[in-house]
C-alpha cells in the first residue's frame, strides 16, 4: 500500500493518526510543528519524536512534499512553476514578486469545469481536485518561500468548487499550530459558486475576489457558462448580506475584453450593480489565448474606463499586467505540458 | 442545503435505470420552472445538495431528473439507491439556460441532454437540431421522444458502439464532418466542460460568434 503524505492534513486529522499508532496525544502538536513551522522534508528529521514513533510514521506515512518539476522565468521576475500531482497531471502556480511584496498564485484543481471563454485552464477540461496538501505544498515547496507576503487562489481551477481542501488548506495557513498567516493575506477567488460562497464566507476570514467581467446578465452567459446556473446580480445580492466594512475584503475582477464589456455603459451598470458594497474593482488585462475570439482592451481605454468608475465613486485599480513573456496567465504551461489529452469517450 | 432558496420535502413517485447506471427520477412537480431550469437535490437538510436539470415538461404533472451514477460521487449512489415513497429534499428551481421559441442547434453529451428533453416536452421543438453524444446506443435517453418529435433534426453520435445505427464517433467529429454550420443561429450546449469547450472551439473556428454560444457545464 502506498504511504499517506503527512503534509496536509490538519492537526485534527494528525491527531487521529496519532490515535490510530497509539502514540502520546502531543506527538500531533509535534508533528504539525515540524511540518508547518520547521518545514522538514522527512520523518527522520522530526528529531524531538522518539524513535518508536518515527518508525511507526515512517511505516504507513511520508511527508509528502514535491518540488517544482518546470519554472519559467519572465524578464520582470515573475516565474511560473509547475508542479506535478499525485494522479501524474501538473498544476502551475505564479510566483510575483514586487517592490515590498510577493504574491503567489496558486491553483486549487487540475483542470476546471467551468468553460470560461477566455480561460486557457478550461481547455484542459476537469482532471481532478487537488488535496489540501497539494494546493499548500505549491506554497512550501517554492523555493521563493521565505520572500513571500500574500496568497492568491487564483490559478487553475475554480477554488469553491473544491471547497473543502481549499478550506483545510486555509486552516493549515492560518491556524496557530499551522503557518499563522493572517488571513488578511490571502484571496480566494471564485467565479460565483453561490452555496460554497456562502460556506467560505462562514469558515473563512480570507478575502474574496468574484470574477465579474461584465455586470449584465445575458452578456455574462454569453462567456462564462456558471451564468446560467448562478447569476452575476444574484451572486451580488447574497454578497450585500456580508459585512466588508472590517478587515475582509471583496473584491470584483474585472478582464477586460475590447468592445465586449469596456463601455460606458459598462461602467454604468457595474456602479449601479454594486452600489453600497464597499469593494474594490480590479481591471485586469486580457492575455489572449490561442484561437480566442477575445481581445483585450488597450491600456488607454482601460484608465478610461477605470477613470468612469473612479468619477462615480468606486475604487479601482488596473492590476499591472506580468509575466506575459512567460504566458504566466493560469493553464499556459500545464496545457502546454499535456502531451495529449486522453479522449473523453463520452461525446 | 446551504443555499436560501426555498427547500420542499418531495417523496419520490419512481426511480428508474434506463440505461447502466442511468436513473431516471421523479416526483410530484408544485412549483412553476421555465425549461432548461435545474435544482438542487439532496437526500438531506444539511449537506451538500447537486444540481441537476429538470427532465420534464413545463405542465407536466411530475418533475423528472436524468443522473447518472458516479460510484465515488457523494449524492448520486445515494439517490440511485431509494426506492419510490422515500424523501429527498429539492430546491426551488432557477437558472437562465432558457432557449425559448427561436431557431437553435442543441448540443449534449451524455446527461446534458436533460434540459432538452425538457424544451421539447414543453414545445420547443419547432426549427431546433439536436445533437446528442454518448457512449452507446443505450445512452441516447428519450429517443423515442426525440425521435418522434425532432424526426431528421436528431442526430446521436455513438463513440463505443462499432455497430451503432447512427453516426460512430464523436459529436465534435460530427461537427467537423458539417460543410455549412450556420452562423446566424444559437448553439446551445450542455454537457461535460471539455465537450463544451471543444464545441466552442470549433464553432468559434467556423465563424459564429462566440456571443451566440450558450453554455451550461457540469460542476
Amino acid at each position: 500500500m502506498d504511504k499517506q503524505p503527512l503534509f496536509g492534513l490538519s492537526l485534527q486529522k494528525i491527531k487521529y493518526v496519532v490515535a490510530s499508532l497509539a502514540l502520546p496525544s502531543f506527538t500531533a502538536t509535534q508533528i504539525t510543528d515540524w511540518l508547518y513551522k520547521k518545514h522538514v522534508s522527512s520523518i527522520d528529521e522530526m528529531t524531538n519524536l522518539s524513535k518508536k514513533a518515527r518508525e511507526l510514521l515512517n511505516e504507513k506515512f511520508i511527508v509528502g512534499l514535491t518540488a517544482p518539476s518546470n519554472v519559467q522565468t519572465s524578464t520582470d521576475g515573475t516565474k511560473k512553476y509547475l508542479y506535478p500531482t499525485a494522479t501524474e497531471k501538473f498544476v502551475e502556480a505564479a510566483y510575483i514578486p514586487d517592490e515590498d511584496r510577493a504574491t503567489l498564485c496558486v491553483s486549487s484543481q487540475i483542470g476546471c469545469k467551468m468553460g470560461c471563454l477566455f480561460c486557457m485552464t478550461g481547455k484542459q477540461g476537469f482532471q481532478g481536485n487537488l488535496t489540501a496538501g497539494e494546493i499548500v505544498n505549491q506554497i512550501q515547496s517554492l523555493p521563493e518561500f521565505e520572500n513571500l507576503t500574500n496568497i492568491v487562489y487564483m490559478g487553475m481551477g475554480e477554488p469553491l468548487d473544491n471547497l473543502q481542501p481549499v478550506l483545510d488548506s486555509l486552516e493549515i495557513l492560518t491556524a496557530s499550530w499551522g503557518y499563522g498567516w493572517s488571513p488578511k493575506r490571502i484571496t480566494v477567488s471564485t467565479i460565483g459558486v453561490i452555496p460554497a460562497m456562502q460556506t467560505f464566507l462562514k469558515q473563512s476570514n480570507a478575502h474574496l475576489a468574484v470574477s465579474m467581467h461584465t455586470p449584465f446578465d445575458d452578456e455574462r452567459k454569453r462567456i462564462m457558462p456558471i451564468q446560467s446556473v448562478y447569476g452575476i446580480s444574484e451572486v451580488v445580492s447574497e454578497l450585500r448580506k456580508w459585512d466588508f466594512s472590517h478587515q475582509r475584503r471583496v473584491s470584483f475582477e474585472y478582464i477586460m475584453f475590447k468592445g465586449v464589456n469596456d463601455t460606458p455603459r459598462h461602467a454604468r451598470e457595474i456602479v449601479r450593480l454594486l452600489e453600497g458594497i464597499r469593494c474594490r474593482i480590479n481591471l485586469i488585462r486580457f492575455h489572449p489565448i490561442p484561437d480566442t475570439a477575445l481581445e483585450g482592451t488597450p491600456y488607454n481605454d482601460m484608465v478610461e474606463f477605470q477613470n468612469m468608475l473612479k468619477a462615480r465613486g468606486m475604487t479601482v485599480t488596473i492590476r499591472a499586467s506580468r509575466g506575459e513573456d512567460i504566458y504566466a496567465a493560469c493553464g499556459m504551461l500545464s496545457t502546454k505540458e499535456l502531451v495529449k489529452r486522453q479522449q473523453e469517450p463520452d461525446f | 442545503m446551504a443555499e436560501k432558496r426555498k427547500i420542499y420535502k418531495k417523496s419520490i413517485h419512481s426511480i428508474k435505470e434506463i440505461a447502466q447506471n442511468v436513473f431516471v427520477l421523479s416526483f410530484a412537480r408544485n412549483f412553476e420552472f421555465r425549461a432548461g431550469q435545474v435544482v438542487a437535490v439532496d437526500v438531506v437538510t444539511d449537506g451538500e445538495p447537486r444540481l441537476y436539470s429538470i427532465a420534464s415538461g413545463e405542465l407536466d404533472e411530475y418533475i423528472e431528473i436524468l443522473f447518472d451514477e458516479k460510484p465515488d460521487g457523494k449524492l448520486t449512489p445515494k439517490l440511485s439507491a431509494l426506492l419510490p415513497g422515500d424523501t429527498i429534499y429539492v430546491s426551488e428551481p432557477f437558472g437562465n439556460f432558457i432557449c425559448n421559441d427561436e431557431s437553435a442547434w442543441w448540443i449534449a453529451s451524455g446527461t446534458g441532454v436533460a434540459p432538452f428533453v425538457s424544451m421539447v416536452r414543453s414545445g420547443q421543438e419547432i426549427g431546433k437540431i439536436l445533437i446528442h453524444g454518448g457512449r452507446y446506443d443505450e445512452n441516447f435517453y428519450f429517443s423515442d421522444l426525440l425521435e418522434n418529435k425532432l424526426s431528421g433534426n436528431y442526430i446521436r453520435c455513438a463513440t463505443q458502439q462499432a455497430d451503432s445505427a447512427y453516426y460512430k464517433g464523436r459529436l465534435t467529429g460530427w461537427l467537423r464532418e458539417q460543410s455549412f454550420l450556420p452562423t446566424e443561429l444559437k448553439y446551445y450546449l450542455c454537457g461535460s466542460p471539455e465537450m463544451v469547450v471543444e464545441v466552442r472551439d470549433i464553432l468559434i473556428s467556423r465563424h459564429i460568434p462566440f456571443g451566440q454560444i450558450i453554455s451550461e457545464t457540469y460542476f
